[in-house]
């Protein structure tokens, strides 16, 4: 009985909806509705470079989206394995856009409060210098040695770039999802 | 012949860690009458896969504040990262398509003064070299021909994919790396999955080093075995996977020694113009490039 309870998940048949309509904001309806064609062939899995390596099998997240099985997805870490090098997206005999699927389920996980610390730092540089990778001491002395200002004509030249920057992340939302989780993170952290 | 103008749209890397780039590229460009014009207050992209899988509507409110700069400017942007240009190409197609997007977008961005107009075009230095400027004056130019030297060109992922939205050709078939840097007399070199992705992207390098550093080890395994001289990379993220990512397997493993000079597109060009390297920040990099360099001179 034990070993029969474990293959029962929970689903949420409304999965796929909600993926179709969230990336239908910014992709096209038809594109995005071309999910429900996905045969499970295999083919994206195929030409997976991440696949190679990792237990990430990315033709299982189409699978979980038609079968509503949103917490298998949302929770598989091996979402965050693929590169987004669009090679399954080239390659989809239905054309399934399968890259732009990963990004868009990528974002409800992050929604959902899925964010690896990692992922968060990233975040935390762009709110405090606008660049993922901000300067360094390093290359300011290289700028300076190969004939360039020392600092670009970025947000780091222009400061008020920056406050534009976070008006943005203040305005969409997503200061206080990335805030908040800092704060789980932190208590996660706290708890080891 | 008139001159023309591009705004440069800088983002992280370039300017950040690898500013040879960003001289080479602006004198490369300079040296084919193409005048080069800053972005002020430009800022990340934001990265496609990082940020575009974290919140597409913010990913895509930072891009239009990015590409307003360079409306107000007055000319269409040109990149040397293919995060850059994943992003910012995506976000000006997608404004300039979707009416009620980018009214949403508007919006927020009205709250800073700006609107996002869809005045421009984002275009790659690759495809500015290639189809602007063209392999005969490239050829022309080159004062230093990089004859005998193998190159193990990286197209990187987002220069050529989706090639709906990227619109240059066949992503499994392109040759325009190959052409453009056999205009200075580089070899361009057939190799095990020569478009496989270097594994930085998609937030994969920041979250699971181990897993893009597989990917970056297995390229080079598969270039040195190709003969390789060098990597040429169009992408600044790449290059710098290439680069820092060398030194970090060599941390990592047994007895690594990887270290494969790496070079940007334009530097590669630059070098055939008879640039110096030391312009172009090559003895910057953390890999070497004194093997490259010695080869050249022999050439």
């Amino acid at each position: 009985m034990v070993e029969e309870q474990k293959i029962v998940r929970k689903t949420d048949p409304k999965f796929i909806e909600e993926i179709i309509e969230y990336g239908s904001k910014y992709f096209t309806k038809e594109e995005m509705e071309r999910l429900r064609a996905c045969i499970n062939c295999g083919t994206c899995t195929a030409g997976c470079p991440s696949g190679r390596r990792t237990a990430w099998r990315i033709k299982k997240i189409f699978r979980r989206a038609q079968l509503g099985l949103k917490e298998d997805a949302l929770k598989d870490e091996g979402l965050w394995d693929c590169t987004t090098c669009y090679t399954c997206a080239e390659r989809c005999p239905r054309k399934v856009p399968t890259t732009d699927a990963v990004r868009v389920i990528r974002n409800l996980a992050f929604r959902s409060g899925v964010a690896n610390p990692r992922h968060l730092a990233v975040c935390g540089y762009l709110f405090r210098f606008g660049h993922a990778v901000p300067i360094n001491d390093e290359t300011r002395v290289v700028r300076k040695k190969i004939g360039l200002d020392e600092l670009p004509a970025t947000v780091h030249k222009y400061p008020e770039g920056l406050k534009e920057v976070n008006k943005i992340v203040e305005e969409t939302g997503f200061k206080k999802v990335v805030d908040e989780a800092q704060k789980e993170a932190q208590k996660k952290d706290e708890k080891k | 012949m008139k001159r023309s103008r591009y705004a440069y749209f800088l983002g992280c890397l370039t300017p950040n860690r690898y500013p040879g780039i960003e001289a080479v590229t602006k004198d490369v460009l300079n040296a084919f009458d193409i005048d080069v014009l800053e972005m002020g207050g430009a800022s990340c992209c934001p990265a496609p896969g990082v940020f575009g899988s974290f919140d597409l509507f913010t990913w895509l409110t930072i891009a239009a504040r990015n590409l307003t700069i360079a409306e107000g400017v007055g000319a269409n942007i040109v990149v040397t990262c293919n995060g850059c240009f994943g992003t910012l190409q995506e976000a000006n197609e997608m404004l300039k398509e979707n009416k009620e997007l980018r009214a949403q977008v508007n919006e927020v961005l009205a709250k800073i003064g700006r609107e996002f107009k869809g005045t421009i075009e984002v275009r790659h230095v690759v495809d500015v070299l290639r189809n602007e400027v063209g392999l005969e004056r490239i050829s022309d130019m080159t004062i230093q021909p990089l004859t005998g030297v193998r190159v193990g060109v990286h197209y990187g992922c987002h220069f050529l994919k989706p090639s709906e939205v990227r619109n240059q050709g066949n992503p499994e078939t392109s040759m325009i790396l190959e052409e453009l840097i056999s205009a200075v007399d580089a070899l361009p070199l057939d190799y095990k999955d020569k478009l496989m992705c270097c594994g930085a992207g998609g937030g994969v390098r920041a979250a699971k080093l181990d897993v893009a550093l597989d990917f970056t080890k297995e390229k080079v395994d598969n270039m040195l075995a190709a003969g390789a001289d060098c990597v040429c990379t169009p992408c600044a993220f790449c290059h710098f996977q290439f680069d820092a990512g060398q030194q970090e397997i060599n941390s990592k493993i047994k007895n690594g020694h990887y270290n494969l000079p790496v070079v940007y597109v334009t530097q590669l060009i630059g070098l055939g113009l008879g640039i110096s390297p030391v312009r172009m920040g090559l003895y910057d990099n953390k890999t070497q490039v004194q093997t490259l360099l010695d080869k050249i001179r022999a050439a």
